[in-house]
């Protein structure tokens, strides 16, 4: 790996992560009227985070059936209403231990 | 007396900010593990973090700097998953203290992530800068020395633990997502549909041509579309959909 070449790619990363974050902040002032348009901005985070969760989730830990097991798991907290840490980390070590027997 | 309300905003912020440093450990920590063991020196692993403070694109681009990928592609890739913060930022500006001046709200845009914009989007109040400030104070300090930990203890951790890790990401996101769809049909209703969407998008083979960072994209305006179409929110019911996971703001302002 160039360390050079790595350096440049990790700054052109974090300006290109910033920019989608920080151009509607700057740029966009006006109140939007439309009830359609805010309530697809409402909706938004649900749809980004459900489409990034699944499937990959089921591939996040090189074993099909312990990741299973980890989904199970973290479904289950959520639903309950855990917390952020404790479902993360129930997710983990339902997988650390299914691994043992799968 | 304006400045004892915006230690208190701040102060509210920081809490509502706590659990979500709290939850970025592992998934940081993960992040902090992967980089290092692929051949990433330390501090430029804590350094990505600081830098890119986001999940999904900095995972896609440091796999992608390991395999030897071109800056294009580096580049292009981070852009296409991140640009998801941009529909984040637009819904963000209409809550957004108007009185807000240009530093702060570059120093806000910084850290909008999926999280902190879940926890500002549930408050029932305008988001002010000392508030905004507080709730991102933490999770940038528990991405990078979750990070920092990671990339540390590297080789000490044995396959079976850092595999397991790998769904600490992910665990996070249903925190977020599950208690939102079980109060709100409509958020149960768009969830299914942006899941449906990708999985549609990443089995069929006519879709192959599309990249996962576009997958999410196309996923979410279908998703948020069709579910603004179908479950309009009209100005009142505006709050009943973003009901506090946890305590209400006004117990600590007012």
């Amino acid at each position: 790996m160039n360390l050079k070449k790595a350096f440049l790619a990790v700054l052109l990363m974090a300006l290109f992560t910033y920019i989608p974050r920080v151009l509607p902040i700057v740029i966009f002032r006006r109140e939007i009227k439309s009830t359609y348009i805010k309530s697809f901005l409402n909706y938004v985070p649900y749809a980004v985070l459900g489409a990034l969760t699944f499937p990959d989730i089921l591939y996040s830990t090189g074993n099909f059936i312990t990741a299973v097991c980890g989904t199970v798991a973290a479904i289950f907290l959520a639903y309950r209403e855990k917390s952020l840490v404790i479902v993360a980390l129930g997710a983990i070590f339902a997988v650390y231990i299914t691994g043992f027997i799968f | 007396m304006k400045n004892k309300v915006q230690r208190e905003d701040f102060i509210y912020g920081l809490k509502r900010g706590f659990p979500i440093a709290a939850g970025y450990l592992p998934v940081s920590f993960t992040f902090g593990l992967m980089a290092v063991s692929g051949g990433i020196p330390v501090w430029m692993a804590v350094f990505i973090s600081l830098s890119n403070l986001t999940s999904a694109g900095q995972f896609a681009g440091t796999n992608l700097i390991l395999t030897g990928a071109g800056l294009f592609e580096i580049t292009l890739t981070t852009f296409v998953i991140n640009l998801r913060y941009m529909l984040m930022s637009l819904s963000l500006t209409q809550r957004l203290d108007k009185n807000m001046s240009l530093p702060e709200r570059m120093l806000i845009g910084y850290g909008v992530t999926d999280e902190t914009f879940s926890v500002a989007s549930l408050e029932q109040d305008t988001l002010t800068f000392s508030y905004l400030q507080g709730l991102i104070l933490g999770p940038v300090l528990g991405w990078t020395l979750g990070t920092a930990l990671g990339a540390m203890i590297c080789s000490a951790l044995p396959d079976s633990l850092s595999n397991a890790m790998g769904i600490a990401l992910y665990g996070m996101f249903i925190a977020i997502l599950l208690p939102a769809a079980k109060r709100s049909k409509p958020v149960f209703v768009i969830l299914l549909l942006s899941v449906l969407v990708v999985c549609l998008l990443r089995y069929l083979p006519l879709f192959h041509w599309i990249s996962s960072g576009f997958r999410v994209i196309i996923a979410t305006i279908i998703g948020a579309g069709i579910g603004a179409w179908r479950y309009p929110i009209k100005e009142k019911e505006e709050n009943a959909v973003k009901e506090p996971i946890m305590k209400q703001k006004g117990e600590v302002t007012q």
